[in-house]
């Protein structure tokens, strides 16, 4: 039992934080405000190696570890959330599911530009008639014997309209349902039948792409089925594992942000002649903030530790989530209060903050998901 | 041959978060963070910048500090510096201007022949600007200091400066191997990269002592250092400016005699 970080983890929080406060912190009002998705920064990421942390060098990748993903996210977060997620759903929804489940010739074209940043990465599992229940897809995949073709739509896509390459759930065999029936593909931007549908008009995270993916007689070509036929629900429910741990460090970095930008605010603010920082009842809220803030960050780190060292980290990784998003929007929620009116405005970052947090309860799996799969690991299924 | 670059850099405290004791009118180092010193971190770029130009360029960065400096190290290895090297000694605790460069002067003759002798102008810390010129006179080494352009030729031998003045700027040519002193305008420092950070395991720090370098141990130290500090204290700070407005610049010239007038200051 070690609860220090190494050097490098240190080091890797301090390189992020420099990162995040130089060049993500000044844009991120403005590209929540324009619903702009920051394709500049998204460039220097890559650059610096934050969109391929985890992955081994040979891969393009960092040659880092798990918690220094979680620790990228978490920094990014903490002043943008929409970065956050941008590296989250490309680092743990598309460039890992190619990494643990391609093939040589899979990982050799499509990994190593993901991990290296040169490309963006997304996921598509969701599905207008399948979203908890993601079995139900009606994405259809049919075997045409030298490709495969695909019909269908997918919603609510991280990333859609600035990824190039897309991990795909498709229905190879309806008759067999999620026990083998589904299938994972890769899909390149451009591909023949494929496009990019609506953009999302979201509540938060304004500055990341949320889309649909359309697909019309999409051929893929056979070498691009990612696993084996039928695997798909297995591929996609163990991305979603990982992706648990991302999202959760992202809803950490929001709670974080919300909380540092509090406490400052706190110090300098009076009433009734004194600092908000020196009454006891206001004290007493951002002491039960940072103790839920500290308590999801090692949820998330032990989930992380867990994954690298290969051992059953499912439910770990869903209490994580879990506990981090509710603490991101109770913290959040507090931190508004705190700030009074100011709060409520744009001109304080907490309003942004609160919007964010509360995509953290819902995607990669609501907050009830979470629950089921813990409970599973307690009760079985 | 590759071209052999050596950074010197020092680790200081954040002085944007240091406080002065106000009874004992001394540096409150308590809980501040120690970061790699910014006029450095300017050189250490330029040199990086070359690498980015000629892969095969070899970086060697070196301090002279307490055992914690190797963190600065690796900081600048995580940028992409090759290797680092960290002087550390009881016996060259304390020293001043003058011992400290025969320290890293010493420690810089060991590591050999270099093209290029990088530094910053000076540390925010002590903001003396003397261990850079003392370094390059002690090792025979021509000098430019505050260097705020560079461009060296593909021979790698003539480099072009721009110096930067109060007012003004001097434009010099001058040839490797050489001694410069970078400034803040001179670039603007990369981050470490996360790549750079897991490669620290391939990078090593040697970490030498006062035996090591075969430095006179009576040049080196507190008591070798002639300086001596008489008292720290804070400033006081400057009154504001005073905007003279006018309708033509004659008024304003009459106003502003007047009020130096008024002022005996003529």
């Amino acid at each position: 039992m070690n609860f220090q970080l190494t050097k490098e983890q240190e080091l890797v929080r301090k390189m992020v934080r420099e990162f995040a406060v130089n060049d993500v912190e000044p844009i991120a009002a403005d590209i929540d405000k324009e619903h702009r998705f920051p394709v500049e920064n998204v460039k220097k990421m890559g650059e610096y190696g934050l969109l391929g942390v985890p992955f081994p060098t040979e891969l393009g990748g960092a040659g880092g570890d798990h918690i220094s993903y979680a620790i990228t996210v978490e920094e990014l977060s903490r002043v943008c959330a929409s970065t956050g997620v941008i590296c989250s759903a490309h680092t743990s929804l598309c460039a890992w599911p190619i990494w643990a489940w391609g093939t040589e010739e899979q990982k050799q074209k499509y990994m190593i530009p993901l991990a290296k940043g040169e490309k963006l990465g997304a996921f598509g599992l969701t599905e207008p008639n399948a979203g908890t229940d993601a079995g139900g897809q009606q994405t259809r995949a049919i075997d045409m014997g030298d490709h495969w073709l695909i019909n269908g739509a997918k919603v609510f896509i991280t990333n859609g309209g600035y990824a190039e390459t897309f991990v795909v759930l498709a229905m190879t065999d309806k008759a067999k349902g999620t026990k083998g029936g589904i299938s994972a593909f890769i899909v390149e931007k451009g591909f023949e039948g494929f496009s990019i549908g609506k953009t999302e008009d979201k509540m938060g995270i304004c500055g990341s792409s949320t889309t649909e993916l359309i697909f019309q007689n999409c051929k893929v070509p056979k070498e691009n089925l990612l696993g084996k036929v039928g695997e798909g629900f297995k591929v996609a429910m163990s991305t979603l594992d990982g992706g648990r741990i991302g999202i959760a460090s992202q809803a950490l970095g929001i709670a974080q942000g919300a909380f540092d930008v509090t406490v400052e605010y706190m110090k300098s603010r009076k009433q009734f002649g004194k600092k908000l920082s020196q009454m006891e009842a206001l004290q007493f809220e951002i002491a039960d903030m940072k103790t839920r803030i500290e308590a999801s960050r090692l949820l998330i780190y032990k989930a992380a530790d867990m994954k690298d060292k290969h051992l059953a980290y499912g439910p770990a990784s869903a209490m994580a989530k879990l506990y981090a998003a509710e603490t991101a929007m109770y913290v959040t929620t507090k931190a508004v209060q705190l700030h009074g009116g100011y709060g409520y405005t744009k001109d304080y970052p907490v309003e942004r903050m609160m919007r964010d947090a509360k995509i953290t309860e819902i995607y990669e799996g609501t907050s009830e998901v979470q629950k089921i799969v813990i409970a599973a690991s307690v009760f079985g299924k | 041959m590759a071209f052999k670059i050596i950074v010197c850099a020092k680790q200081v405290p954040d002085t944007n978060e240091i406080k002065i004791d106000p009874v004992k009118k001394t540096l409150i180092r308590e809980g501040v963070p120690s970061i790699l010193n910014h006029d450095d971190a300017n050189a250490l770029e330029e040199a990086l910048k070359i690498k980015d130009m000629y892969p095969d360029t070899h970086i060697t960065v070196v301090t002279m500090g307490p055992p914690q400096a190797k963190d600065m190290l690796m900081e600048c290895l995580a940028k992409g510096a090759d290797e680092g090297v960290l002087v550390s000694d009881r016996a060259v605790g304390g020293s001043d201007t003058w011992a400290t460069s025969n320290a890293l002067a010493a420690a810089i003759l060991k590591l050999g022949d270099c093209d290029l002798l990088f530094a910053g102008r000076q540390a925010i810390d002590g903001d003396t600007a003397q261990v850079g010129p003392q370094l390059a006179e002690k090792l025979g080494l021509p000098q430019v200091t505050y260097v705020t352009e560079f461009k060296i030729d593909k021979n790698m031998k003539d480099i072009t400066v721009k110096r930067a003045m109060e007012d003004g700027y001097e434009l010099i040519k001058i040839q490797t191997p050489c001694m410069l002193t970078a400034i803040k305008e001179l670039n603007k420092p990369r981050y470490m990269s996360i790549n750079g950070i897991f490669g620290l395991k391939n990078k090593e720090i040697k970490v030498w002592n006062a035996k090591d370098i075969e430095v006179d141990l009576a040049t080196v130290g507190l008591d070798a250092s002639p300086t001596n500090v008489y008292r720290s204290f804070t400033p006081a700070p400057k009154g504001k400016g005073k905007m003279i407005e006018a309708d033509t610049e004659k008024e304003a010239a009459q106003s502003l005699l007047i009020n130096l007038k008024a002022k005996h200051v003529i």
